[in-house]
């Protein structure tokens, strides 16, 4: 007993330390091979965190695809909504690799249980606020993402690599609708500085927490799950954006904001993580309205799912009389 | 007939083309983000995402032949309900899934007989945008038929809300059959067919699948039409409110 124990533990031992030797060497990790419990609940919480992101993604712009203001724009909103449920199928999958189904991941989500991204908690006032979604969130997400193309676990750094590719053609498709807007009536011009007064906070937020204040970072990054810090991402994230607002000839709503020669990046203000405290912790502006209708949706959609189970079923078992009968 | 009411009759034939698939994208894009499977979802704004590229088309072609007055935009955003030509069937709204999904078999079918037969119209630009648009009715037609199979042999619930659904859209279809002046001259120039010529197969197509869905062919001795000549439901104007809602407030904006 005590012999098997210790057996046990010293290959345990092994496993991590071969683990971990992979991991050095940039060898994927994949779905078969050992990996230690930590990082596949690391990964089920990050994927399916990311996953939900996807589809709660599609309410607020869902908003305004009935308003869309020309059939070029609805065609493009469209197609940008249909990305974001592939995005989420391909990640709802890649999250089932590490033994997770997915309506367990969905059940979670609308007990609460599991986190989506933040961003998703603001209002979606003007048409210019899905440019600046585009522009800035897309924007954000891509840079979080390329990162995570490099991830140690495989289906998940392979899904990313497909995803980056839609999410920069929506970027520049939001910068589009800037321009636009930016460059067009008064009134445009209005909701264009708008937007971008009230999405360029919560899109640095989107990096997370700052780098000393990070609670999964420094395991992640041993891991590989995550490659580039917080702070990194969002100083890169700014220090593109920057140009793009004053080329748009838009007012970045902080004015600590300016080039640092000396560090060669944008210094910025104070983000307010108070904010984000509160609005991650369910009291922003739209969590409960965004909740009320991914659970509506789902509850209202139980009579077909449930219709599309006993379907199958009955189809199952009538192949399997015709079988019976033919033999 | 002069050439300029045979400009006309085409316009006005283009707009019933471009309407229908405009008015059915739109009801289908109300959907996004919430259908009752991420799937579903995925393949609703598919949908919708063909059919509001083929209005596109359509409307297109028929700004270049009313002369260019209008672009296919201003088509969209700045007629009004009396101006509209869609059928009342795609204005009906969403309902539950089974409504949606009655309503678009129903559509379906009606519109891969009507765009094979356009597909060989005497009109090459008709002929070619009803081509590219036939591919796609074909799988939206595989899609809306096989979920009507799906709920009407699923359970008891899912079985009663697809007949009530049948029940309550079965009086749209007639219009779908009706032939007026306008069709009779887009069929004499060989542009379009008349459309009462493939209501035995769109009964035979929907019968088909209504009969393995186990549901059942309603005995409708009612029907409601008038879309074509712009009398619609009370429903179609708050859509229009909803989706002209931009370009009629800001009527100096490019987007």
């Amino acid at each position: 007993m005590v012999q098997s124990q210790i057996t046990g533990n010293a290959s345990e031992a092994d496993e991590a330390a071969r683990f971990q030797s992979k991991v050095d060497r940039e060898i994927k990790i994949e779905p078969r091979d050992w990996m230690p419990e930590g990082y596949r609940k690391t990964l089920v919480r990050q994927i399916s965190q990311h996953a939900h992101s996807e589809i709660v993604g599609m309410l607020p712009e869902g908003c305004w695809v009935t308003r869309a203001p020309s059939l070029r724009r609805k065609v493009q909103l469209l197609a940008k909504i249909q990305d974001e449920g592939g995005h989420g199928l391909y990640l709802y999958s890649a999250a089932e690799t590490l033994g997770t189904s997915r309506a367990e991941m969905i059940d979670a989500l609308h007990e609460g249980r599991a986190k989506y991204s933040n961003i998703f908690n603001y209002p979606v006032l003007s048409w210019a606020d899905i440019g600046a979604i585009g522009w800035l969130v897309d924007g954000a997400a891509i840079i979080n993402q390329i990162a995570l193309c490099r991830c140690s676990y495989g289906p998940y750094a392979r899904a990313m690599e497909r995803i980056c590719r839609e999410e920069s053609f929506h970027q520049r498709q939001g910068y589009e609708i800037m321009m636009s807007m930016a460059f067009g009536t008064k009134d445009q011009k209005r909701m264009a500085q708008s937007a971008l007064d009230r999405w360029w906070w919560p899109s640095l937020m989107m990096f997370g927490p700052s780098d000393r204040e990070s609670a999964h970072s420094s395991q992640s990054m041993q891991w590989k799950i995550k490659r580039v810090s917080n702070d990194d991402l969002r100083q890169q994230f700014i220090d593109m954006t920057v140009p793009q607002a004053d080329y748009l000839g838009l007012k970045m709503p902080d004015p600590d904001l300016k080039w640092n020669e000396e560090r060669g990046h944008y210094d910025f203000g104070a983000i307010d993580w108070a904010e984000l405290k509160r609005v991650v912790s369910g009291d922003g502006p739209c969590n409960k309205e965004r909740m009320t209708a991914r659970v509506k949706a789902h509850e209202d959609g139980a009579w077909v799912r449930e219709a599309a189970a006993a379907y199958g079923e009955k189809q199952r078992l009538r192949k399997q009389a015709a079988k019976i009968a033919a033999e | 007939m002069t050439v300029e009411a045979q400009r006309e009759a085409l316009f006005e034939y283009l707009l019933r083309l471009g309407d229908n698939a405009l008015i059915l994208g739109h009801r289908l894009s109300e959907w996004c983000g919430k259908g009752p499977v991420l799937e579903e979802d995925i393949a609703l704004s598919n949908i919708a995402l063909d059919l509001v590229g083929q209005s596109t088309l359509w409307l297109e072609f028929a700004a270049t032949v009313e002369g260019g007055a209008r672009d296919a935009d201003a088509l969209a955003f700045k007629r009004d309900v009396l101006d509209w030509r869609n059928f009342l069937l795609v204005e009906q709204p969403n309902g539950d899934f089974a409504h949606t999904i009655v309503r678009q078999f129903l559509f379906d079918c009606f519109h891969v007989e009507l765009l094979q037969a356009l597909s060989k119209s005497a009109n090459q630009e008709i002929a070619g945008i009803a081509s590219k648009a036939l591919k796609e009715a074909l799988y939206h037609r595989r899609h809306s038929g096989q979920w009507v199979i799906r709920l009407g042999d699923g359970t008891e619930e899912s079985h009663a809300r697809a007949q009530a659904a049948l029940d309550a859209l079965w009086g749209y279809t007639r219009e779908l059959f009706e032939g007026d002046a306008i069709d009779e001259m887009m069929m004499q120039a060989g542009i379009a067919p008349d459309p009462g010529d493939f209501e035995e197969n769109w009964k035979q197509a929907v019968g088909a699948v209504l009969a393995e869905a186990t549901l059942t062919v309603p005995d409708a001795n009612w029907s409601i039409g008038g879309g074509k000549k712009g009398i619609h439901s009370e429903h179609l104007g708050f859509l229009l409110a909803e989706m002209q809602f931009l370009p009629r407030a800001y009527p100096d904006a490019q987007w």
